[in-house]
């Protein structure tokens, strides 16, 4: 079991044992490509001005850390603070990334990105992107969210990007990055792949946790500026991982912040009820990394459930799998109940709709706060703003609001 | 000696190109994948690739992913494949490895199962050769290692995107024939194979004695003639395996010998 876990990955993209590139020959060399192009990127004070100049102006960062006094009270322990991703433009932390990604694609000179969304968070992020930049943008999305998320589909070709319906497999995320990987195998020479998380061939795990590293920078900041030290503890939701990542990594070398990755545990711990990859599942390979995996006993991807889209992903980010090896992050899950539970204790108590994502994170810090004293610091990463989850969660509480 | 070197070292000396068929393991059924052996072996088949499905093949096109998905929904598993292929490799031209058998298997499979073990049961059940084709090179030492030690041929790949360099690296651990990838994108059915393929086959020659077999996107006898002068091999396998579409408008046997003629077309084509 490797012990350190900061000098990560080496240069074919390994985090201890996990990570790599598990793809085609034929993507071999743009990674290598795009890996040089983002080393050089990540080392020029140039395009480091570029992203935070569009971070301030165009997403409106820094996003504040807010002291939730109310849920503080009721949880009656640690100080509970939220990181308000939630506040940036289109809702969520995506935007960091697909800014980020954008830059480098302009950079590089290719006038297309394309992209693979869930729900639709990432493809709104990544139209939103490519409208600011003037890049052709095609989102792939598996034909069941195109039919249950319309409103970010419309939203995707308002801002003139275009949705394509994937009909293959199980017609979900998983197929949406197939299908985007296959787009990208024949298009590699003028296009980008911007993924949306912190998974796929190395160097993007790396790459997407970098950009997203602004959501941890910003926090400590805060955390030094507004309670001069560090936090105690540090919550934040994992599906494939990206704001997690960027939460935890500018954490990693502070020994004494405890870190906590929360997975969705829907509707219990047999298969194909949760998607608690990292909790359930072993190491395997899929979409191009070595990671921990949910399959089945013959390695087939596993079915995977939550009531939140954006965790709903049977597999996660290499670095996460190595954190969590190296017991740097601890990973537990909430269920689907708990987190409708902290979707309405949250917006009741503070005023704010989260993101069912972000409301698992919620019930965690707020059972972690419960443990401990009003000194200790909790921080909560607000991953996401929950406007989108509105009809899914009236739905379940059996609400027409569709009119 | 391993039967596909055995294979192309025959075909040689006949002055003959092998003609390589693809089709996936249990699509629509294993007792069909068994008849569709035996009926491409009778219509000039050299070595057959035969598909382990899998849940996200981001290495194949729409056409096999498919196939592979029709495949998982009738409960296969890898197991079954192994003992299809057992039972094959008894009878025939099979038997004794005349046409060798190759799997062609995404290492999320060959992963989960640990790779010595998949190995083993790969040589136990009769596979000659296993391609991987989402384990490039840098990840691909050990499975090397491991498949010598079985007598298991690693076949790995090419395409027109790997610099020359890179290129003589992947044929220095190729065994068994190197695998050209015609075009860049994935396994799928092409109008024309593009010029610069040519120019790269010839220069591979200078840089390897493993045989060169072409793949992806080669459906026609057009293409097969073309490739003929400069390859060792053809491979063919959406063509094939797009035929299965038409199940529920058309008998199996049907469709089985409509497979068989046109396996027959392009490897006459090869042989002329």
């Amino acid at each position: 079991m490797p012990s350190t876990t900061e000098k990560v990955p080496d240069q074919h993209g390994h985090f201890g044992p996990y990570g790599g590139r598990y793809v085609p020959e034929t993507l071999m060399h743009a990674l290598r490509q795009l890996t040089e192009q983002y080393d050089h990127a990540r080392d020029d004070p140039e395009f480091q001005k570029q992203f935070d100049y569009y971070m301030r102006h165009y997403v409106g960062r820094p996003s504040p850390l807010y002291f939730a006094e109310r849920l503080t009270k009721e949880a009656g322990g640690a100080r509970i603070y939220l990181k308000r991703e939630d506040l940036n433009h289109t809702g969520a932390h995506k935007i960091n990334n697909c800014i980020g990604q954008a830059l480098l694609t302009r950079r590089m000179g290719k006038p297309r990105v394309i992209a693979e969304t869930g729900a639709g968070q990432h493809g709104v992020a990544t139209a939103t992107a490519a409208a600011l930049f003037g890049l052709k943008c095609q989102v792939y999305m598996g034909a069941e969210d195109v039919r249950r998320q319309k409103l970010n589909v419309f939203k995707m070709k308002a801002l003139g990007s275009e949705v394509i319906s994937v009909e293959s497999g199980s017609r979900t995320l998983r197929d949406a990055i197939n299908e985007a990987m296959r787009d990208w195998m024949a298009t590699v020479a003028h296009t980008h792949y911007i993924i949306g998380s912190v998974v796929g061939p190395h160097p993007f795990p790396a790459m997407v946790r970098d950009f997203q590293s602004i959501i941890g920078t910003e926090t400590k900041q805060q955390c030094h500026d507004q309670l001069g030290r560090l936090p105690d503890v540090v919550v934040a939701c994992v599906g494939g991982g990206s704001n997690s990542a960027g939460m935890f990594f500018p954490f990693i070398a502070d020994r004494d912040v405890e870190l906590i990755g929360v997975e969705a545990g829907g509707r219990g711990a047999q298969a194909g009820d949760h998607a608690s990859t990292l909790s359930y599942g072993q190491p395997g390979v899929l979409h191009g990394s070595l990671s921990y995996v949910l399959q089945d006993a013959d390695g087939q991807t596993a079915n995977v459930h939550s009531v939140s889209a954006g965790l709903d992903y049977p597999g996660v980010g290499p670095e996460h799998s190595y954190w969590k090896d190296t017991r740097r992050v601890r990973y537990t899950n909430v269920s689907d109940a708990e987190a409708l539970e902290g979707f309405a204790r949250c917006s009741k108590l503070e005023g704010i709709l989260p993101a069912l994502e972000t409301a698992h994170a919620i019930v965690e810090g707020m059972r972690v706060a419960k443990q401990r004293s009003h000194d200790d610091i909790v921080v909560i990463c607000f991953s996401g703003r929950g406007d989108k989850d509105c009809f899914e969660v009236a739905r379940l509480l059996g609400e027409n609001i569709e009119g | 000696m391993n039967p596909i070197d055995a294979l192309f070292q025959r075909l040689r000396s006949q002055q003959r190109k092998a003609f390589i068929p693809f089709f996936t393991a249990g699509d629509p059924d294993l007792e069909t994948t068994a008849k569709l052996a035996h009926e491409v072996a009778r219509h000039g088949a050299s070595l057959i690739e035969i598909g382990f499905p899998y849940s996200d093949p981001i290495a194949d096109g729409a056409v096999i992913q498919a196939s592979y998905t029709r495949a998982l929904n009738k409960g296969l598993t890898i197991d079954q494949i192994f003992a299809l292929v057992r039972q094959l490799v008894q009878q025939g031209p099979f038997k004794g490895g005349e046409v060798p058998l190759a799997g062609m298997v995404s290492y999320s499979l060959v992963h989960h199962r640990g790779p010595d073990n998949f190995l083993a049961q790969a040589a136990e059940a009769g596979l000659s050769g296993v391609i991987v084709p989402d384990l490039p090179i840098e990840e691909a030492a050990e499975l090397a290692r491991l498949a010598t030690a079985r007598d298991v041929k690693l076949i790995q790949l090419v395409t027109p995107t790997t610099p020359r360099d890179r290129a003589t690296r992947i044929a220095r651990m190729s065994t068994g024939f190197l695998y050209c990838v015609s075009v860049v994108g994935i396994t799928g059915e092409r109008q024309e194979l593009p010029a610069e393929l040519l120019d790269q086959l010839c220069w591979l020659r200078t840089q390897t004695d493993l045989p060169l077999c072409v793949g992806f996107g080669v459906s026609k006898p057009e293409h097969v003639r073309m490739l003929k002068p400069a390859v060792d091999g053809v491979i063919v396998g959406s063509a094939i395996v797009r035929r299965w579409e038409q199940i529920g408008t058309k008998p199996i046997d049907a469709i089985v010998r409509e497979i068989g003629d046109h396996v027959e077309l392009l490897s006459n084509a090869l042989a002329e």
